[in-house]
């Protein structure tokens, strides 16, 4: 059950939310909508949904055009950021409701509910009011909601965002393996670019209401299209005006090919990395580099060390970007230990470090 | 008023004395306030004995204003379950430009005395007033009768409704609806099943308040009703003509008991009702 939308237009007074925008979704994947709060992926689904109307554009889900089908005749089930659980019904009544409302027979429904609530261990929960639930089992009652009625697609807005990290992880697995099991098409809206690149099969990358990029999370990693990509998944760096990953900055100790001149300028142990400022020679940029702290491109390093450096992984086109926005991850993506270190650091291949990437 | 159990973490005697303090200064003036007064009068509505009581309580004309104002008390509140309802929704979701200046409106009659009320219906619907003469010769005479009584009472009591739902619907926000939109619900089933159930407890609290309200107005009434024996004389009013007209203090002392007791009788109702829907606020 595929999901084209086609020049797709939404405004909200004078905000434009979403700007002639093309997605194609596969049947049977799991698609994440990835962009910052305000860039328009949240109407992209409301409007998928039919909660929404746009004002140009057309939605296909299933080769058929829904643009104008209203929401409760479009067979997509909608998990809300909040879950919305109907308060003054059980959970088992809150699964049953849309087999309810269809008149399905009682038996079926009945039987239906419980392999739900199997589906997402609520089994016990049945009885209980929503209030009574934790966030997360709130979270899986909505999504068995949804499911109840087995819709052409199911999209989740932010369904993770309001619960705490510990449950937000195990959740995201939970989700995956659910879609393996159940592999109805689903799109889910994310501003947690760990959690797309861990969960999704295809990323679609979306800003100011526009599309940056489609793609696979390692092709999207590897080949970000341009800079908004690249900051967004990660913090990144300036070096000769490309934008490069930190860890994607090999420290060579003598000039070689398209290596730049630097002087080190610190070098500090941030809990299992070492993090390296250096200055270009020449125009004074100042490049962070992040290694593993067993890095021997970074032993014994001092303060005035003359390196060269290298660009080894993807970069893009770049303004030269002040210091303070080197780290742009969106979750804080610095983190861990900050605490100054001395230049000890032991052997181990540098490939193993995949930093600036935020839980 | 049930005893409140003194918390384990607050041992300290001055603490303990400040509660009996606050706890017997709210005891006193609801006793001075509430328990004396109303104690009294149901004394005085037995003291002439039971059969006084019986007398005064079923004199024709004290059974034709309760009548009266049962009429006027359920037609109205009928009413404006439905019309404070539907405004509550336009109030909190329609989006519509405007409807802060209706909420305003809406609460006007909590801000304005009844006596207003009246005498601005009298100078509408009244005979002479804009509408009155042209409703008086189709045969529709709204002042001195039911219907001016029934838009009085209305008018007094709809806030009562929308102020209480206004808030419970936009706390509640659409999202529920929403859900129930996209699991295949029509705008009906969505009314039906989950908006009303969830703004149900709000609802009733603000009918009953809206039923007691009707039941006991008396200025706004007083002015459109005309205040004629055995017609348009509602049991307040009644009360009145008894206690400063007719000077028969003991049967007004009747009449406004069978009010108080209405009255408690609604409370228990809705406590009970409320009760029974378990924990949906």
């Amino acid at each position: 059950m595929s999901i084209q939308v086609r020049g797709l237009t939404k405004r909200f007074g004078s905000f434009v939310a979403l700007d002639d925008v093309d997605v194609t979704v596969r049947s049977g994947t799991l698609t994440a909508l990835l962009g910052p709060s305000g860039g328009g992926k949240t109407t992209l689904l409301r409007v998928i949904a039919g909660l929404e109307q746009p004002d140009a554009g057309t939605v296909v889900i299933d080769d058929r055009d829904a643009t104008r089908v209203p929401a409760r005749r479009r067979d997509v089930g909608f998990v809300f950021q909040h879950y919305a659980p109907f308060g003054h019904l059980s959970v088992a009544r809150n699964v049953a409701f849309g087999l309810e409302i269809r008149r399905r027979p009682k038996a079926e429904t009945a039987a239906r509910v419980d392999e739900l609530l199997h589906l997402v261990h609520l089994e016990a929960f049945a009885d209980r009011l929503p209030s009574e639930l934790s966030g997360g089992q709130r979270q899986r009652m909505a999504l068995a909601r949804a499911l109840a009625v087995e819709p052409k697609v199911l999209l989740l807005d932010e369904p993770f965002g309001a619960l705490d990290a510990t449950v937000r992880k195990e959740l995201r697995q939970w989700l995956r393996r659910l879609h393996d099991e159940v592999h109805v098409t689903t799109v889910f809206v994310t501003h947690d670019q760990a959690e797309a690149l861990e969960v999704a099969d295809e990323i679609v990358v979306v800003n100011g209401g526009r599309v940056e990029q489609v793609g696979a999370p390692d092709g999207i990693y590897d080949r970000p299209a341009n800079e908004f990509v690249m900051r967004f998944l990660g913090p990144t760096t300036s070096l000769g005006g490309r934008m490069v990953r930190p860890h994607d900055v090999e420290v060579l100790r003598s000039a070689e090919p398209g290596a730049v001149a630097a002087e080190v300028g610190s070098l500090r142990r941030v809990g299992f990395e070492a993090r390296l400022d250096a200055r270009v020679v020449g125009s004074g940029d100042v490049v962070e580099v992040l290694g593993s702290r067993s890095d021997p491109a970074l032993r014994d390093l001092r303060p005035g060390d003359q390196v060269w450096l290298r660009a080894v992984g993807p970069t893009v086109d770049a303004l030269p970007i002040t210091e303070e926005e080197t780290v742009v991850g969106v979750s804080g993506a610095e983190g861990g230990l900050d605490e100054p270190a001395t230049l000890d650091v032991a052997a181990s291949p540098r490939a193993s470090v995949r930093g600036g990437v935020p839980a | 008023m049930a005893e409140a159990a003194t918390s384990p973490a607050a041992p300290v005697g001055e603490r303990r004395t400040g509660r009996h303090v606050v706890r017997t200064l709210v005891v006193a003036y609801v006793a001075v306030l509430v328990v004396l007064p109303v104690g009294v009068l149901v004394w005085r509505a037995f003291a002439p004995g039971l059969g006084a009581f019986v007398d005064a309580v079923t004199d024709p004309l004290s059974v034709h204003a309760f009548w009266v104002t049962a009429e006027v008390a359920l037609i109205s509140v009928a009413l404006t379950t439905v019309f404070g309802t539907v405004a509550a929704f336009l109030i909190a979701r329609s989006g519509l430009p405007g409807m802060r200046l209706l909420d305003a409106l809406l609460g006007l009659p909590v801000s304005v005395s009844p006596i207003v009320v009246g005498l601005a219906l009298i100078l509408v619907y009244g005979s002479t007033g804009w509408f009155g003469g042209a409703l008086e010769s189709a045969g529709i005479q709204v002042i001195m009768s039911v219907p001016g009584m029934v838009l009085a009472t209305m008018f007094v009591s709809m806030p009562l409704v929308t102020r209480a739902v206004v808030p419970v619907l936009v706390a509640r926000g659409t999202d529920q609806e929403q859900a129930a939109e996209s699991l295949g619900a029509s705008a009906a089933v969505r009314f039906w099943r989950i908006t009303l159930p969830g703004i149900r407890t709000a609802l009733v609290t603000g009918v009953v308040l809206a039923l007691a309200r009707s039941i006991g107005e008396y200025g706004a009434v007083l002015v459109v009703s005309g205040n004629v024996q055995g017609q348009t004389e509602t049991a307040t009013l009644r009360v009145d003509t008894l206690y400063q007209t007719l000077l028969q203090p003991d049967a007004a002392y009747a009449v406004t008991f069978v009010l108080v007791a209405v009255a408690i009788l609604t409370i228990v109702a809705t406590s009970l009702l409320r009760r029974s829907q378990g924990g949906t606020r």
